[in-house]
């Protein structure tokens, strides 16, 4: 898999580190156990597209948010974090 | 009857008459319209669900609903090692059920599955690591379980050709299951499915499960590619897949399915004689009696549905080979191939109810999910015939993440790429 970075281009998949779903929302900090519960530990999982949290570890240190099928390991977008926050996608990590 | 029993006579018998006489394995019945209990994924746990339902609850009008064929799963894809070498008390009880009952398996099935008890031998490279295997070691034989912690001297004498002088990862020692070893997989499905069968269990083939029929809080039947099959009781073993068959009935999981790779060389002569772990980094192999080793090491690294690996994991894994061996760089690679798991958020396994009535869950066997085919069928079995669940299993619960009881094996958290 190679790795279309806003800032260094195409890379291996190698240099990133995977962080899972990109779309979990922290809980407010009184939040029920539950909704605790539900962001540490339970996820969608999809067979299909995902959006995902990538770090470019072995490059520029940026955060990213990438959208890629599970299936066929196709990747359709790649935005850093930052800018998906920015634009209201609320806390990424 | 006797005829249809594997054995000497049945053997000679057949070479007598051109081996024109031996019978398909199983049957391939239409699905009923009802079953007692239904269930999906006809790989090892689900197969041996099917025959422990059978054989020791007496329930035989069930149904394994597979999706491609019988062993086409993880099953089929695995490096075949059984083991007991767990540390945590909700784990060791029950691997060592199953390794227990490996031991008895061909017996029980009337099936040669190779079982084969040639020592899992896990080295260890620094004092750290070795204080973490006397712990481990300690514990095993704490609750009966075989273990022995041998010093470098040992280990030379078992595997000379080991680079012992490594200057980043010398080999000090390590910890010895003689009982663990390997299994024939491929024959663990088709044995189960057989003795399953012979009890008229339904092996239901090329039967996808496309949705999972829910009246009144209550799980009734399955939708599947041959119509819907109405089902008392309804059992999930579909590893790699649980979450989205899960999702069928709304329900979400603590579980990311991720790829695993494996490896095998050309053939030569005996070379590892048992099964051995690099502590050093991701790098495990056996040898097959074909005389191929058998290797693989760690996981892809994010979510995946693709039953294929990635290039950067093929590198990692040969270079865990080479530190550890460094004669396996003349060998030419023969396959190499991939399987969708269950990662589970605290790395260890579920049988269980889930809040569906009529809904149970066997799933989150992460990569370690062969060595409990026989205790996971067992326990599953026992679930599904009297709701309860098996004095070994009690901790593998659904709701142990939610109330803070996670089986954490390698104390790493909630990281599924990590366990
Ligand atoms: C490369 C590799 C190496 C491994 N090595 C080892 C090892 O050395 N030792 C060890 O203990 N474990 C090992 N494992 C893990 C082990 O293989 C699995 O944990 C175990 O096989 C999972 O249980 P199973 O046999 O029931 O799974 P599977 O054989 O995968 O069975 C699940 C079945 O469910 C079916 N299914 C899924 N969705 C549906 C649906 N909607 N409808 C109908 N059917 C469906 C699938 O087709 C599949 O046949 C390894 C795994 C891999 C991938
Ligand atoms: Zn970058």
């Amino acid at each position: 898999m190679r790795i279309n970075c806003p800032h260094c281009g195409v890379r291996g998949a190698e240099e990133f580190a995977y962080h899972g779903d990109a779309t979990l929302r922290r809980p407010a900090a009184d939040a029920a156990p539950e909704a605790w519960a539900d962001y540490v530990y339970l996820r969608d999982n999809p067979a299909g597209r995902q959006r995902e949290l990538w770090y470019h570890a072995a490059g520029c240190h940026a955060w990213l948010v990438m959208e890629r099928d599970t299936r066929t390991h196709e990747i359709f977008s790649v935005t850093p974090a930052r800018d998906v926050a920015l634009a209201g996608g609320g806390d990424v990590a | 009857m006797w005829a249809d029993r594997y054995s000497i006579v049945s053997v000679l018998a057949q070479a007598l008459r051109g081996q024109q006489g031996w019978k398909p394995v199983w049957r391939e019945p239409e699905p009923k319209a009802e079953y007692d209990v239904v269930i999906v994924g006809g790989g090892g746990h689900g197969l041996a669900t099917a025959w422990y339902l059978a054989s020791q609850h007496g329930i035989t009008n069930v149904a394994v609903v597979e999706k491609g064929y019988l062993g086409s799963g993880n099953v089929g894809r695995n490096t075949t090692i059984v083991r007991s070498n767990y540390l945590l008390p909700g784990n060791i009880p029950f691997y060592e059920h199953s390794l227990k009952l490996w031991e008895g398996l061909e017996q029980d099935i009337n099936y040669n599955a190779m079982v084969s008890q040639r020592g899992v031998l896990n080295l260890f490279h620094s004092d750290g690591q070795r204080d973490a295997y006397a712990r481990r070691g300690n514990a095993m034989r704490l609750h009966g379980v075989d273990a022995e912690l041998l010093d470098q001297a040992a280990v030379r004498r078992m595997y000379p050709h080991f680079d012992y002088d490594n200057a980043r990862f010398p080999i000090q020692g390590g910890l010895l299951q003689p009982r663990g070893g390997t299994v024939r997989h491929d024959a663990v499905a088709w044995g189960y499915a057989r003795a399953a069968d012979r009890r008229g269990v339904d092996m239901i083939q090329n039967c996808e499960v496309t949705g999972i029929r829910v009246e009144a809080g209550r799980a009734v039947g399955v939708e599947t590619g041959r119509g819907f099959i109405r089902a008392k009781k309804i059992g999930l073993a579909c590893a790699g897949n649980s979450s989205r068959v899960a999702a069928m009935a709304g329900l979400r999981l603590p579980i990311e399915s991720h790829v695993l790779q494996a490896f095998v060389s050309e053939g030569i002569k005996p070379l590892v004689d048992g099964v051995v772990t690099f502590g050093a980094g991701h790098f495990y192999v056996s040898q097959s009696d074909k005389g191929g080793l058998v290797f693989g090491g760690d996981i892809d690294g994010y979510n995946s549905y693709a039953q294929r690996g990635n290039l950067p994991v093929v590198e990692d894994v040969a270079e865990g080979g080479m530190a550890l061996m460094p004669g396996l760089g003349r060998l030419r690679l023969l396959r190499q191939w991939g399987g969708v798991m269950d990662m589970s958020m605290d790395g260890s396994p579920i049988i269980d109810r889930t809040p569906v009535e009529g809904l149970y869950l066997n799933a989150g066997w992460c990569y370690g999910g062969f060595k409990a085919t026989p205790a996971s069928g067992w326990c599953f079995a026992h679930l599904l015939a009297r709701d309860e669940p098996h004095e070994v299993a009690r901790a593998l619960r659904l709701d142990r993440f939610a109330s803070g009881h996670v089986i954490d094996e390698k104390g790493v958290g909630a990281q599924p790429n990590l366990h």
